[in-house]
């Protein structure tokens, strides 16, 4: 520097793919019943495609009611010695799924980006660590179930039916059956059908781990596929993540059965910013808070409540920082934000967002370019927006972020909890007398002090109110999927 | 100190402004520094980025052990990194003890290189101010156009945070020339020995508010010398400075940084975080010596798609 000024130099980020040639993809998938793959029994088929290109990936078959009632038979067979074997002999074939997916992490990774749309970033470096480590800790349970708070002897529930979404395909998967295992139950399991392939690579490496036919079923199909597994007469247990409408159509169907269930279901989560809060890493809190994943994560922090005397200086450092999202490939090992997964899921989103023009509160997105093939939705922030707005209140699922303002602590708390909702929340505040004041009166499920969107396998995660019942993860989860037995 | 060189205002509002400063999450700032280091930088980016990071290199020797001998030999590799490539950039600046400035600019000669020197009793500081001023003056006379000094540590750690200001403002003053110009302030906070991040950014807005032109991570006397996510602070830290005066400061990690794959994750760190104002030698610089060689071994490996090997590029 000193007596002569260098004029910057830009450093223009070359593409980056991660190759897909270790992604060995079939033209068309049957259904895993029993341990091993088979077509339908009456042939129907649809299309999964890739969100970013919408290049189809392959035909996957859709399951039928036959087909539902082969698996959840295959499941009753197995259930026999699965149920009555050892649980150190259980944790054996758990860990050794969770050491293959950790062996194959990076074909996971690539088909899960690929199916999905989230980047490739995110798919290699949270989801699949998780899914390997939710097996990993759930096999050590396997036998150690008497102290899992269901008494001394307990017992797994049976036939477990499974439906999961698309956000998460692998890590939702890994939720429903690490612990369904552990507990000596057996599952047929339904993934999105927007998302289904990493979950029929999943069934090959239970093949791969020589797990017994029958312990794990997975079924290919669309609503009626789930339809027709939750509603299964010889089904013990339901475990639905998704949304609240399908949530209660499903309490519904299991309603007077004896069926148990758990629902994970939507969330508005409140993202609370003190003006004590440490900024710079709330600025981070509140970016991955609602963009991590496209906003597809149910317990996103999808409404930002901001410190009255503090919001001018917020925005300004989150719209700053919304400028250096890197929006594109999600193969590309820079992308911040990928594809939104499905057309269905961008027109939700958009036509949301437009509802929050109309009503009047005031929209910004960073300049950026959007590919012009596949479902894409720039970063977006709403302010001016208030408990009246329709997107402070219900769930968009996407990236965008309606901001809102409080005075006090007591505000704070009042406007986050009026929510039909009660997954989650976050607060940003360097004082730890206040974090445990407010983590007491937020009524959500899981409390996040000076950080977002973090999961550990060893610690339950699940919803207040609309958000569902029931918890995932650590030894509450194993709650869902064992009853107590007799004797000591 | 009633007013600051940057015109800031009196004592009570420096020590205002530092209290105000918002608290630094460890757990939340080194997430964002491992995030940025995920970075993929290829083809024509990493050669932008190598180009860049050689531009910025502050050739360091600062060993009881120099000799003229010595200083001349790491004046000729600042002049021509790589002997076999005449497009290959120069460094920025050379770094050496006062009593080699003279050596090192005469080397140097008119090349638009600058030379750094370390002064203020360095590393520790442990010296009067009076001694810390001559050994500026000294370094200023003999041709240095940079001066790298040390903080005050114990003085900051003991509370004296306005002894370690009234410093810097000192010094700052011995780098004027005489002519209206004076030796850019490089201000060595010592970050390993602050601890906490939180005291990080005090000492940075301290030393910016006092008068630095650029704040500096560590002396490489002590471990651990730069991190990226100490480095992330700081320029955060020159941001919001600039935000809040106007005035620009540059950031010098310094110190462990020995790859070229460390040096590309904190030009990612500079280019995400402060922005392309600071993507210059003008603004980001280097402390280093081992680091020029990786930098050049991998720029010969984008030139031929061949690696080379440590005979292939020049020990000093």
């Amino acid at each position: 520097m000193a007596d002569h000024m260098v004029p910057p130099t830009p450093l223009e980020y070359a593409p980056a793919p991660e190759s897909r040639s270790i992604v060995d993809l079939e033209p068309s998938y049957g259904l895993f019943i029993d341990g091993a793959f088979t077509d339908g029994t009456d042939g129907g088929t649809f299309k999964t495609v890739n969100p970013a290109t919408e290049e189809v990936l392959a035909e996957v078959t859709e399951a039928t009611p036959a087909d539902v009632d082969l698996a959840v038979a295959a499941a009753r067979r197995a259930f026999r010695s699965w149920s009555r074997m050892p649980g150190r002999e259980r944790a054996k074939y758990l860990y050794r799924i969770a050491r293959i997916i950790a062996e194959r992490s990076r074909e996971l990774a690539v088909l899960e980006s690929l199916d999905n749309g989230k980047p490739i970033k995110e798919s290699r470096d949270v989801d699949v660590p998780l899914v390997s480590q939710w097996f990993f800790y759930y096999a050590g349970w396997a036998d150690k179930l008497s102290y899992a708070g269901a008494g001394p002897n307990p017992r797994p529930l049976g036939v477990a039916a499974q439906v999961i979404p698309w956000n998460f395909p692998l890590l939702m998967l890994s939720w429903k059956i690490a612990p369904a295992l552990a507990a000596g139950n057996t599952v047929v399991l339904k993934p999105a059908e927007t998302t289904p392939l990493t979950a029929l690579l999943f069934a090959e490496i239970c093949q791969q781990a020589d797990l017994p036919p029958g312990v794990v079923n997975i079924v290919t199909g669309a609503g009626a596929t789930g339809e027709a597994l939750v509603s299964h007469p010889d089904v013990d247990k339901v475990a639905f993540t998704g949304s609240t409408d399908v949530g209660r159509s499903i309490a519904r169907a299991v309603a007077g059965t004896e069926k148990k269930l758990t629902l994970e279901l939507g969330g508005k989560a409140a993202n609370i910013v003190f003006d004590d809060a440490p900024m710079d890493q709330a600025i981070e809190g509140i970016v991955s808070g609602i963009f991590f994943n496209q906003g597809h994560v149910c317990c996103a922090g999808s409404r930002l409540l901001v410190q009255e005397n503090v919001y001018d200086e917020v925005m300004e450092r989150l719209k700053r920082r919304m400028t250096t999202l890197r929006v594109g490939d999600p193969l590309d090992k820079n992308t911040d934000i990928g594809a939104i997964n499905s057309r269905e899921q961008l027109q939700r989103i958009t036509a949301l967002a437009e509802v929050g023009d109309a009503e009047g509160a005031e929209r910004w997105s960073p300049p950026c370019e959007l590919p012009s093939s596949g479902f894409w939705y720039a970063p977006t922030v709403f302010t001016g927006v208030t408990q009246a707005h329709r997107i402070a209140r219900e769930e968009i699922f996407g990236p965008v972020l309606s901001v809102l303002t409080f005075r006090t602590p007591d505000e704070a708390i009042a406007k986050a909890n009026n929510t039909p909702y009660g997954l989650s929340a976050g607060v940003w505040t360097e004082k730890g007398s206040r974090i445990l004041a407010m983590a007491d009166r937020l009524r959500a499920g899981v409390v996040w002090a000076n950080t977002f969107n973090k999961f550990d396998p060893a610690s339950p995660f699940g919803g207040y109110k609309e958000s569902g019942y029931g918890r995932e993860g650590g030894k509450q989860g194993l709650a869902a999927y064992l009853q107590e037995g007799e004797g000591q | 100190m009633t007013t600051t060189s940057s015109g800031i205002g009196s004592a009570a509002d420096v020590l205002a402004v530092l209290r105000d400063l918002p608290g630094v999450d460890q757990v939340g700032l080194e997430a964002r520094a491992a995030a940025l280091s995920t970075r993929s930088i290829k083809k024509d980016a990493k050669r932008t980025a190598i180009d860049l990071a050689i531009s910025m290199v502050d050739l360091t020797t600062l060993e009881g052990a120099d000799t003229p001998g010595k200083v001349r030999s790491l004046a000729a590799k600042a002049l021509r990194p790589d002997p076999t490539d005449p497009t290959c950039p120069q460094v920025a600046a050379v770094c050496v003890y006062p009593d080699l400035v003279a050596t090192a600019r005469e080397a140097l000669g008119d090349a638009p290189i600058g030379v750094a020197s370390v002064a203020t009793a360095f590393p520790s500081g442990r010296a009067p101010l009076d001694v810390k001023i001559t050994d500026t003056e000294y370094a200023v006379a003999a041709g240095a156009s940079e001066i790298d000094m040390v903080i005050d540590r114990g003085a900051f750690l003991a509370g004296d945070l306005l002894k370690v200001a009234e410093e810097i403002v000192a010094v700052r003053a011995a780098c004027e020339r005489g002519d209206g110009t004076h030796a850019h302030l490089k201000v060595i906070l010592e970050t390993g020995e602050l601890a906490t991040y939180d005291a990080v950014r005090r000492a940075s807005w301290l030393s910016m508010l006092a008068g630095a032109d650029f704040i500096k991570t560590s002396t490489g006397k002590v471990s651990p010398a730069a991190t990226l996510p100490v480095t992330l602070l700081m320029l955060e830290a020159v941001r919001d400075y600039r935000d809040a005066t106007g005035r620009q400061v540059g950031v010098k990690p310094a110190g462990g940084i020995r790859t070229t794959k460390d040096a590309i994750k904190y030009l990612v760190t500079v280019n995400e975080t402060a922005g392309l104002d600071w993507m210059t030698p003008t603004w980001f610089r280097f402390g280093a010596s081992s680091l020029l060689n990786d930098l050049l071994m991998q720029r010969q490996k984008l030139e031929t798609g061949r690696y080379s090997g440590a005979d292939y590029v020049t020990i000093d």
